[in-house]
């Protein structure tokens, strides 16, 4: 355990940015965090979290795969990938931090996804334990503990001082490197910021929220339930709860014609778009009902019957916090017999 | 409220004047509340609220609703009322499949504004004497209602609904001296370069959602060229981040002279961006061009973009129906 004083902590960015590029949450105009890179005279937010995720960092919303250039008949395949520089993201908490977990399931196994893989081998990825959880919170009903989150680093902000941890070789080294501005830290005073986070986790509105109900195995029992039909209703068809979602991963690959060429790219997509999983046949989805389930079975039925009862989320929240008509994982978790 | 709406929506169930209700459903805190159909007095009981965080305009949910056929309850607040002609008036729902109950609104709160003050952790949100006492796991807090408004409510254009059957609550006035162009004259009075950083800056954070095309109960298109795969402008993610800002230009432009301005784009935006503004702009160019017009009052009114008359602005020719 490292510790490093509150009046130290501008050096310490300075420090690892003048290795690596640093990104951390900053304020934006409106006042929400957003990950920035750090550059002298930021200021770290201090929001609970940031709207979008920090999957964007290894799976960015939009990316260019390969390029053809045209000439005659003649088509080149032009490889466009940049090279990835080694940053570090600090500041990400428990829930974002258990996501990459749930990446890592999809595009880390084979086939690989390169490009997934390239930006996590160069990214080191420091957390931050939650104090002051949200209403929104439930990371707890995944088993991710918010006062003790994952990662290459773990940091609490402690009286005076931050406390860190390093988890992973890659942590140790980003630590060495800023050892002189670090002191021996005081392991008891982590435990007892964990104790007091812990306490205030078992007091939120869904400290007692269950996946009973859900799970490994269920997809007879909870595929035609008549609930789906009612909880699906009001849904706009909107990809805000997928865009802000740590753990959603679907993409779609398109070309755009770029009048000589092609740009191949890839891009989020959204299981509640009308075109999700458009074929050639067409649509296997064709209402919001359909596309709807296909959300929430995924993250509480399919995905865990694949990885061994994990759920595909983490509980961190943003959907509950931004769906414009407030429907969201809980409440589709409660209607179809979990615990309320 | 909620008492009184509940017993009507009952009331007009169990006499069979209609067969299904559009309202809010009660969330896990006090502040999420989803648009719901209730088809049953039991789930009128169960699950029916009505509070100052119930904002969604549920105009739009009409045109799904009364392809279902039926008799429908719906509650509307005074700018909903406005989206509800409009649709008539583009004959996305019919009239006599609808019963419209008109709701007194004195604003509603946005729970964001309470969040950015630091409160967290909300359990519970009373009100009494003009003041929100929000209880969270670290304590209450007192709030005035005026602070925890909604952007869209402290400009409010109208507390009198324009269609309703029959009315819960005081009926209200138009508000002649709202001040919704103030920022649209802040920014007329920039230069193309400060403008065009503002939209930039504003729009860059845009993740492609949709919200605010869904949402909109000006966007009513069965397919949306955006969502078509062969307009060659379907993107889910833009190829680079200016066609993004097209987009909310382009819909801006579809919905000119017939958005009512509800404010549903913004309340919805998860980046929190102000695209009422781009809306309010073409609302006030049209006020000044062919006279003052709002989408929305009259059902039955020529929309100024959608009639020719001899005497209208040609393009770049200053002035227009005022001058």
């Amino acid at each position: 355990m490292k510790k490093l004083s509150f009046e130290k902590l501008n050096e310490f960015f300075a420090a690892v940015a003048a290795q690596k590029t640093l990104y951390l949450p900053v304020d934006n105009k409106v006042g929400k965090a957003e990950y920035k890179k750090w550059e002298s005279g930021t200021e770290m937010s201090r929001a609970l979290n940031t709207v979008r995720s920090a999957k964007d960092f290894f799976f960015p919303q939009t990316e260019n795969l390969m390029e053809f250039k045209m000439s005659g008949k003649a088509v080149e395949v032009l490889d466009t990938r940049e090279a990835c520089e080694d940053f570090v993201i600090f500041g990400v908490r428990a829930c974002d931090a258990a996501s990459f977990n749930i990446l890592d399931s999809v595009y880390l196994v084979d086939p690989v996804d390169s490009y997934y893989k390239n930006r996590r081998e160069h990214g080191t990825v420091v957390t931050m334990a939650c104090s002051r959880p949200a209403e929104t919170c439930f990371c707890g009903t995944f088993g991710i503990d918010a006062a003790d989150p994952a990662g290459d680093v773990t940091v609490w902000e402690i009286e005076g001082a931050y406390m860190l941890r390093a988890n992973t070789e890659k942590g140790e080294a980003l630590l060495a490197s800023v050892d002189a501005l670090l002191e021996d830290g005081c392991e008891k005073a982590v435990a007892d910021a964990q104790a007091k986070t812990r306490e205030i986790m078992k007091k939120l509105p869904l400290a007692d929220f269950t996946t009973e109900g859900v799970g490994v195995g269920k997809t007879k029992e909870l595929f035609d339930r008549p609930e789906w039909a009612t909880l699906s209703e009001s849904c706009l068809g909107c990809g805000t709860c997928t865009f802000v979602c740590p753990t959603c991963q679907c993409y779609d690959v398109r070309d755009f014609d770029t009048g000589n060429g092609i740009k191949r790219f890839r891009c989020w997509d959204s299981c509640m778009y009308s075109d999700f999983t458009q074929m050639a046949h067409g649509n296997s989805r064709n209402s919001q009902l359909e596309r709807f389930r296909q959300r929430f079975m995924h993250k509480l039925v399919y995905y865990p019957d694949r990885n061994n009862g994990t759920f595909g989320c983490v509980g961190c929240g943003r959907c509950l916090a931004r769906c414009p008509i407030s429907m969201n994982i809980v409440k589709v978790v409660k209607a179809l017999g979990g615990k309320n | 409220m909620q008492e009184m709406m509940q017993k009507r929506a009952v009331e007009l169930l169990e006499n069979g004047t209609v067969d299904r209700v559009l309202g809010w459903s009660v969330g896990d805190f006090p502040y999420d509340m989803t648009p719901a159909v209730f088809r049953s007095a039991a789930e009128v009981k169960d699950r029916f609220v009505y509070n100052d965080f119930c904002a969604a305009n549920l105009s739009k949910y009409l045109v799904k609703e009364c392809r279902a056929g039926g008799k429908i309850l719906v509650f509307l607040k005074p700018c909903d009322t406005y989206s509800f002609n409009q649709l008539m008036a583009e004959h996305r729902i019919k009239r006599e499949m609808i019963h419209v109950i008109g709701i007194e609104c004195f604003g509603k709160a946005d729970v964001d504004k309470l969040k950015d003050m630091g409160i967290e952790g909300i359990t519970g949100i009373s009100m009494k004497d003009g003041s929100y006492t929000v209880s969270t796991v670290y304590g209450d807090t007192t709030v005035k209602a005026a602070d925890a408004m909604a952007e869209r409510c402290l400009s409010c254009k109208s507390k009198k609904h324009m269609v309703y059957d029959e009315l819960i609550g005081a009926e209200g006035e138009v508000v002649e001296d709202c001040n919704r162009f103030d920022m649209v004259e802040k920014l007329e009075a920039m230069t193309p370069d400060e403008r065009y950083e503002f939209w930039r800056g504003e729009l860059s954070r845009c993740i492609r959602c949709n919200a605010c095309r869904n949402v909109c109960p000006a966007c009513t298109c069965e397919k949306c060229i955006f969502d078509n795969p062969n307009s060659g402008v379907s993107q889910k993610a833009a190829v680079n981040s200016f066609e993004e800002n097209m987009f909310h230009i382009i819909r801006a432009f579809h919905v000119a002279g017939r958005c009512t301005d509800c404010g549903e784009c913004s309340r919805v935006c998860p980046q929190s961006i102000p695209l009422h503004l781009l809306n309010r702009k073409f609302i006030k160019d049209v006020n000044t061009f062919y006279g003052e017009y709002q989408a929305g009052e009259d059902p039955a009114a020529k929309p100024p973009l959608g009639k020719y008359e001899k005497n209208d602005i040609e393009p770049g020719e200053a002035g227009g129906a005022n001058a």
